[in-house]
């Protein structure tokens, strides 16, 4: 197996004395597509937190690319090609759709992803450009996530639930477009409450059970039973 | 005539007003920080021209040039150094750092300067006037509205048509998503308070040049500052410049009235505002 491009080990992440993480261990192939599942509260957010630096680590727990990235703020972790769609889109409110991507630039990294680009893999974006965040529904604010990321030409980008809230047609349509948008050799993880979904893009898949790794699997061989029992934790 | 004289008068005043209260504006819009030792930061930046205008003989609208960069040097320093270790979710360890700094920089502008009252001297532009119809337009005055309209303009647009306004206002409505997408919000807060106050240093020499200045002055110019910020309106600008005019108009009608009623007038006019409109007469169009 080739170099992952993202490795964590013994991650132990915390909210003050809460401890949410427990000795998380995974690795992220270059050009892989890795889901993680689990349930609410699993802590599936909280790695995500953890590892684009919104959450400070312990140092040694995270590396990208061989360089340990645990102590780096959220914003010196995006300059090095990770990127993030949030849980629940997280749109800045008070800038327009087009200001929402130009934002996601911010890094200044080159690659394929430009405003030109992305208005062309999500047509109605470039309707609605000058338009309010906020006015958009909630399947066209998913693009604009989407978009936002993609901009910093990230070589890694992460989604956390971003089907969360959406109606069952608009999360097809998007996981319809996810193979072109993560095509070109670029890495992703894909955080899911919908396990079949996640299982359709990905080639393999971590479940995260209170904060621990209950499962590691390739996505296409894995039983449901299996899935079950790391998902609840019953046997 | 007596009467639209001190219209247009309290409405020139509001010009100087909306320059104090820009800077307050900026800083509580982009990083939800309320400046209590802004007051004392203009005092600061006219005792700055003072001290530029002496050592050179330079006029204290050309002392601008050191001392707009040397306030936003300062602010930005102030703000990584500083503030920025004050804020979080609790709204308290801001106010109260600012106030101890507001009482350190007016006992340190005592140490140096003396509570001896100064001003600065721009010449003939104190006492030109500019006659039209029965009206006596003080030169200065007009120069300082017509600023203000500068400013505020300026800032506007940055907001609006900059990538540097652009990240104010994404760091503004969500700090850890921007962060994400690369903002620094400690950079960012730095940049914020120092436009903040490079306006406060064109606020400062233009109070110093309009009326004499000593070390205890500023916590009156916060108090102008902030109620015309709330009477336009909370992360507004325009609606700041607004507040600005009504408070300075409110003063002069007071004055006109009676001497003893200026700065009451202006306090009671705030506060009807404050009853009638909480949020002041433009507040931000939530967009």
């Amino acid at each position: 197996m080739p170099d992952p491009i993202l490795q964590t080990c013994g991650l132990n992440s915390f909210y003050g004395d809460f401890q949410a993480l427990y000795d998380v261990a995974l690795d992220v192939g270059e050009g892989e597509v890795l889901a993680i599942i689990g349930a609410n509260g699993a802590g599936k957010t909280t790695l995500m937190r953890s590892i684009t630096g919104l959450l400070m680590n312990e140092p040694g727990q995270i590396h990208y690319r061989g360089h340990d990235i645990s102590l780096l703020r959220a914003d010196q972790v995006a300059e090095l090609g990770l990127a993030m769609v949030p849980e629940g889109r997280q749109l800045f409110p008070s800038l327009t759709v087009r200001e929402n991507l130009m934002i996601g630039a911010q890094v200044n990294r080159k690659g394929p992803w430009d405003l030109k680009s992305v208005y062309k893999l999500f047509p109605i974006l470039e309707e609605r450009k000058d338009q309010a965040s906020t006015s958009l529904s909630g399947g066209q604010q998913q693009m604009v996530a989407i978009g936002r990321a993609l901009m910093a030409n990230p070589d890694l980008i992460l989604f956390d639930e971003i089907s969360l809230g959406l109606a069952p047609i608009i999360i097809k349509d998007i996981y319809q477009a996810l193979p072109g948008i993560i095509g070109e050799g670029m890495s992703a993880v894909i955080v899911e409450q919908d396990i079949t979904k996640a299982l359709s893009v990905s080639s393999r898949v971590y479940c995260l059970q209170e904060g621990r790794v209950s499962l590691e699997s390739a996505s296409d061989t894995v039983s449901r039973e299996d899935i079950s029992r790391a998902y609840f934790g019953i046997e | 005539m007596e009467w639209l004289n001190a219209i247009v008068q309290g409405t020139l005043l509001g010009g100087l007003y909306a320059l104090f209260a820009a800077g307050l504006s900026l800083i509580f819009g982009v990083m939800r920080l309320v400046n209590i030792a802004h007051g004392d930061l203009i005092v600061l930046a006219a005792y700055l021209g003072l001290t530029v205008t002496t050592a050179t003989g330079m006029h204290p609208l050309v002392a601008l040039v050191i001392v707009v960069p040397a306030m936003a040097l300062i602010g930005y320093a102030l703000q990584r150094g500083l503030l920025n270790q004050t804020l979080g979710d609790d709204i308290l360890p801001p106010l109260l750092v600012t106030f101890g700094l507001s009482v350190i920089i007016q006992n340190g502008l005592l140490e140096a300067y003396s509570a001896d009252p100064q001003d600065l001297d721009a010449g003939a532009l104190e006492t030109a006037s500019l006659a039209v119809g029965g009206l006596t337009f003080g030169i200065l005055p007009l120069l300082t509205f017509a600023i203000a309209i500068a400013v505020i303009w300026g800032l506007q647009w940055t907001f609006y048509h900059t990538a540097l306004g652009r990240a104010f206002r994404a760091v503004s409505d969500n700090q850890d998503i921007a962060q994400l997408m690369g903002l620094n919000r400690r950079h960012i807060f730095g940049l914020a308070m120092a436009l903040a106050l490079g306006v406060t240093a064109i606020a400062g020499i233009l109070l110093g040049i309009r009326t004499s200045f000593d070390p205890a002055i500023g916590g009156a110019r916060l108090i102008f500052g902030f109620e015309a910020v709330i009477i336009g309106g909370l992360g507004n600008l325009w609606g700041t410049l607004a507040g600005g005019v009504i408070l300075g108009v409110a003063q002069t009608i007071g004055a006109k009235i009676d001497p003893g009623w200026q700065l009451l007038a202006g306090h009671i006019a705030f506060l009807v505002i404050l009853a009638v409109r909480p949020n002041g007469l433009f507040p931000r169009v939530s967009g």
